[in-house]
């Protein structure tokens, strides 16, 4: 029955991947995200794989796009300012449909910003941080368990649906340890990949990879095409958790290691009689609607929690559509948000 | 009838954007030759740019991935280190190459990445409309250097062959030029080896082509032929610049 | 209900983190839930360091703790930062051959242990934060003596296990004050 270990976030990200048949990981150092890098400096040889140490994130992203133009399973990681980086190969793979996973330990931002835990890169994530209309599929792992899960499901999904899978998560998560339980085998998806540059050995056309279509009419219907495959994603792949929601009075909703700050809320409301919920998105994009509209009758108010200024609360506030009130309360720059600051916007919520 | 001339089995049949003139249909049918003499076509993965050349993956009838600027040689590392068995080539202009994918060309060439790399060096940007490349030469006219590259604004010429034989990773590194006859057939030789060198697994090779843009250099093809006689030799020796004694 | 919060804080090379390491590995070998949250960054050279862990026999809320049931301090600056986080009645650890200051709270258990003394005393410095989990053990029963000794078969590299008797004997003088 599977194997039980206690490991850093950072490390179960790359164990994951390589358990998913990620045989290419190209990346560049940066803190708090770079046990990954050291991880599979140390396992890819010894998996018969491969590990390169780029000359910076915009090369990574690159050598990611080539990898996954040869239809590998293949992996980059980073922390925001990297992820800047690579923001033009992400529009470019997105364009190109290729299939790949890119992971973001977000530190505080913005600029060199600082190196503690922050949740400031949402926009980027789930609007887009590259250019053009194109989406990823974000998914937020809040423990190290879901580390692994999600790991091995943003292969999956990347593969099904050719396009750029993300895990989101912080520096919380990248550093902490936790026991996780290994499968034996992995659910893994082989998705039909017959549109890879691997060559033609005289048998077939030649493939072509291109994210390039000077003819506004063309470039329209290529887009058309996104736009349907992001449908069927926001139909299909919404994930979420709801926690003690169903008598709640009021619900907060927050993601990653916030969400499990969250939970400690919700036992310390609890001695004091205050009946608290959580709604946790686990896909931020696409973002859980189908959760709100399961809970909306229920809470005098929503209260987002996020480390950052209160960017996913903005699609909190679309999906609740003006039905209750939203609130916020949020800390920045690496700063972690406290159960007794949580606690006093609850209150002051109650009081209004 | 026996045929003497065809188009190669690797260039796909169909006419070309080029203007008139330009020598990048010369250097296609010089990788398509050779592809076809050694009998890589199936095996080869090209690599497009950002330039003129964007979109030549419509031309090559190998497969053929189109890279962001200056990229290529960083999406053909991905390529080579996914299908070692695979041929990789990128196909990069003097600004892709030189200016936007300095770092991603200097450290594919350090790491002795078993690529092969054609570089158009026409000393200007052709597609974005004559604008100064990295390779453009002194007092030239360009739409940025209205009044002539002068060296105290702009700089220096870069010459990629010597800054790139500093380095211990390339194999194989060869300055060839497509003014005449003659030089063609010097350059195909190079393209060849190139491949080969690649086929051999020594590593890293490139081949710099001294090429025209009639368009953007405002002459006639035969004037802009003769410009590189007269003014791009002389800046742009031509030579083995790695590997001279490389047997493959 | 089982469920442990410790903070571990002092500089870096004290060996902080790995004494965290062990206590969420010995509590996975207990079979509760654990979690361990380490400071990282450049404060890791020679600056302060702190790791949160959390031994539980439910799941674990937040790995991160701005309240703990027991405090272990190295130095002077995480007696000065951490002393608040204690919950009332929690215990609190000192290395009293490093830290001068007593704490200010009168609502906590608080033990001094020479514990940089000692250890140099027996003959390895490195060994001064064992000491201090022998008494975290002690006062908490946050996990077993049995279990430390297997954790430290499984963190440590072969070509320590030599080391791991006297480990097991400084951790034993520390649980024995």
């Amino acid at each position: 029955m599977g194997e039980k270990l206690l490991m850093k976030g950072n490390e179960v990200i790359a164990e994951a991947a390589i358990r998913a048949g990620c045989r290419h990981y190209f990346g560049y150092p940066i803190t708090p995200q770079t046990e990954i890098a050291h991880y599979m400096a140390k396992k890819m040889p010894k998996v018969g794989g491969v590990f390169l140490q780029a000359e910076s994130e915009v090369a990574a992203i690159n050598m990611v796009y080539g990898a996954a133009s040869a239809g590998k399973r293949v992996m980059t990681s980073s922390s925001s300012p990297g992820i800047s980086l690579k923001q033009e190969g992400i529009s470019y793979a997105s364009g190109a449909q290729l299939p790949a996973v890119v992971v973001n330990i977000m530190r505080g931002g913005p600029g060199l910003g600082g190196i503690q835990p922050s949740q400031s890169d949402y926009f980027q994530a789930t609007k887009g941080g590259g250019h053009g209309d194109y989406r990823m599929i974000v998914l937020a792992p809040s423990s190290v368990q879901e580390m692994y899960e999600l790991t091995v499901d943003a292969f999956n999904l990347a593969d099904t649906y050719r396009m750029l899978a993300m895990i989101l998560g912080d520096g919380i998560l990248g550093q902490m340890m936790e026991v996780v339980n290994f499968r034996d085998e992995e659910p893994i998806v082989q998705a039909d990949k017959s549109w890879a540059t691997t060559g033609h050995g005289m048998k077939r056309e030649h493939n072509v990879i291109t994210s390039i279509h000077l003819d506004p009419a063309v470039l329209e219907q290529w887009n058309k095409g996104l736009q349907e495959k992001y449908r069927v994603i926001a139909e299909k792949e919404q994930r979420y958790e709801l926690y003690r929601c169903e008598d709640a009075e009021i619900i907060i909703v927050a993601y990653g290691s916030v969400a499990r700050i969250a939970k400690n809320v919700i036992k310390v409301a609890e001695e004091e009689g205050i009946k608290v919920g959580l709604l946790r998105p686990i896909t931020l994009w696409p973002f859980p609607t189908k959760a709100f509209e399961q809970v909306i009758d229920k809470p005098r108010a929503f209260l987002t929690v996020e480390m950052s200024s209160g960017q996913m609360l903005e699609d909190v506030m679309l999906a609740v559509g003006g039905r209750k009130p939203v609130y916020f309360t949020g800390r920045m720059g690496g700063m972690i948000p406290q159960v007794d600051d949580i606690m006093a916007k609850i209150r002051e919520i109650r009081a209004n | 009838m026996a045929v003497v001339f065809d188009r190669p089995h690797a260039l796909v049949d169909i006419p070309m954007h080029y203007c008139p003139g330009c020598t990048h249909g010369i250097a296609h049918r010089l990788v398509a030759e050779a592809l076809d003499e050694l009998g890589i076509e199936g095996k080869t993965v090209g690599i497009s740019s950002v330039g003129c050349s964007y979109n030549n993956y419509f031309y090559f009838n190998c497969d053929m991935i189109q890279a962001p600027h200056g990229r290529a040689p960083a999406v053909a590392t991905g390529v080579k280190r996914s299908l070692p068995d695979n041929i990789v080539f990128t196909y990069q202009g003097d600004g892709d190459l030189a200016a936007i994918g300095t770092a991603e060309i200097v450290h594919a060439a350090a790491r002795g990445e078993n690529i092969t790399v054609i570089f158009i060096n026409n000393t200007i940007y052709g597609m974005t409309s004559g604008q100064m490349a990295p390779t453009t030469l002194l007092s030239q006219v360009t739409t940025t250097t209205p009044y002539g590259r002068d060296p105290k604004e702009h700089g220096f010429p870069i010459r990629v062959c010597e800054m790139l034989a500093t380095l211990s990773g390339p194999a194989y590194i060869e300055r060839v030029s497509l003014h005449d006859i003659k030089h063609i057939k010097k350059a195909k030789e190079a393209v060849k080896k190139a491949f080969k060198v690649q086929i051999a697994g020594k590593g890293f090779s490139l081949v710099e082509m001294l090429s025209t843009c009639p368009t953007n250099w405002g002459m006639t093809p035969l004037e802009a032929l003769d410009r590189i006689k007269n003014e791009m030799l002389e800046y742009y020796p031509l030579g083995v610049y790695a590997g001279k004694d490389l047997e493959v | 209900m089982f469920l442990h919060e410790v903070i571990i804080a002092g500089f870096g090379g004290q060996g902080i983190l790995s004494a965290g390491r062990l206590i969420a590995y010995a509590g996975m070998l207990d079979g509760r839930e654990v979690s361990f949250f380490p400071s990282y960054g450049p404060e890791m050279r020679g600056g302060t360091a702190n790791c949160m862990v959390v031994v539980s026999e439910d799941p674990i809320a937040s790995p991160v703790l701005n309240r703990c049931s027991a405090l272990i301090v190295m130095n002077n600056p995480s007696m000065e930062k951490f002393e608040r986080y204690l919950k009332k009645d929690g215990v609190l650890i000192a290395d009293s051959s490093l830290v001068k200051r007593e704490p200010t709270r009168t609502d906590i258990r608080y033990f001094g242990l020479p514990a940089t003394l000692m250890a140099t005393d027996a003959g390895n410095k490195a060994f001064s934060n064992i000491y201090l989990m022998g008494k975290l053990i002690k006062e908490t029963g946050i996990i077993t003596p049995e279990s430390f000794e297997k954790a430290l078969y499984g963190v440590l590299p072969q070509s320590k296990h030599h080391l791991i008797p006297q480990e097991m004997e400084a951790l034993r003088a520390g649980m024995a004050i």
